[in-house]
């Protein structure tokens, strides 16, 4: 089969294109043949991924999470300038409700990148995230707002 | 170039010095290595960002047509941030590393290393 990825070949192609800045036939055939060979040498370690049931949803995850990075930004800016021992580190569990590993993996990331926190692991039953919060103040609160800000979205696009 | 896209440009470029700035300052500053691991994650991203913003718009005054490389590096970075960190924390805790003293929750450390379920979550 020569595209056994066909969305990864597309998106190869382009990006390469993109990355390069020109459409010239070289770069065109250089895409191409990345387009070809890297699905074909990947797509054996590829296991399924669930589908985006639903991409306006999914658009609209993405700009939340984007004006999240923004105020995370700022935010973990203004606690590293402040005073340091006012600062209350801590580890927390949240239980996660997600079955697909895609899921479980854009959830971690995103909880990485917004608001004061980084997630660490994930138990081996993929029920539970570990994320260390720089300023933990209060626990169930930081709970709530990750399952329903990012879990809850997360699970409907993919309706799992 | 118009003044306007100079002052655009420069605004952009000092928006993402300074984060870069605070952000490399965190990790000399932030007593613990987990504490740390924010700073690069947060601080950085906007740094890059607003960097990279500035990069665009000058490219592509330059040379006329729209530079969208910038784009896919703060993309990348978007998407390798949080696995680096992902990978630090893991790291750390294998070392066991001592977090600060006043870290909460520090008994589940052991639990998260060993990628176990929290003994009984606190009912409270």
């Amino acid at each position: 089969m020569l595209f056994p990825m066909p969305f990864h070949s597309l998106l190869l192609f382009t990006v390469w294109l993109l990355l390069n800045n020109s459409i010239s036939a070289g770069h065109i055939v250089l895409a191409v043949f990345f387009a070809i060979t890297i699905p074909w040498l990947v797509s054996g370690m590829r296991d399924e991924h669930p589908k985006i049931l639903k991409p306006w949803l999914a658009i609209r995850y993405v700009l939340m999470v984007m004006k999240d990075i923004l105020t995370a930004n700022v935010e973990v800016a203004l606690l590293i300038i402040g005073p340091i021992k006012k600062l209350n580190p801590g580890f927390v569990a949240v239980p996660i409700n997600i079955d697909s590993d895609l899921g479980i993996t854009l959830l971690a990331s995103t909880v990485s990148l917004t608001p004061g926190t980084v997630s660490a692991e994930v138990s081996k039953d993929k029920s539970w995230l570990y994320v260390h919060a720089l300023h933990l103040d209060n626990e169930e609160e930081l709970i709530l707002s990750i399952k329903q800000r990012y879990e809850m979205p997360i699970k409907e696009i993919f309706g799992c | 170039m118009p003044l306007y896209l100079e002052i655009i440009i420069c605004i952009s470029l000092l928006i993402g010095a300074v984060f870069l700035l605070i952000g490399s300052y965190g990790l000399i500053r932030l007593p613990d290595i987990y504490m740390r691991l924010h700073s690069p994650t947060k601080a950085s991203t906007l740094g890059i960002t607003g960097v990279l913003v500035a990069s665009m718009i000058f490219q592509s005054h330059l040379k006329g047509s729209f530079s969208v490389q910038e784009l896919l590096i703060t993309l990348f970075l978007l998407i390798t941030a949080p696995v680096a960190a992902n990978m630090i924390a893991k790291t750390a805790l294998h070392y066991r590393k001592k977090p600060l003293e006043r870290t909460q929750n520090q008994e589940l450390m052991e639990t998260i290393r060993d990628r176990e379920e929290p003994q009984k979550p606190s009912e409270s």
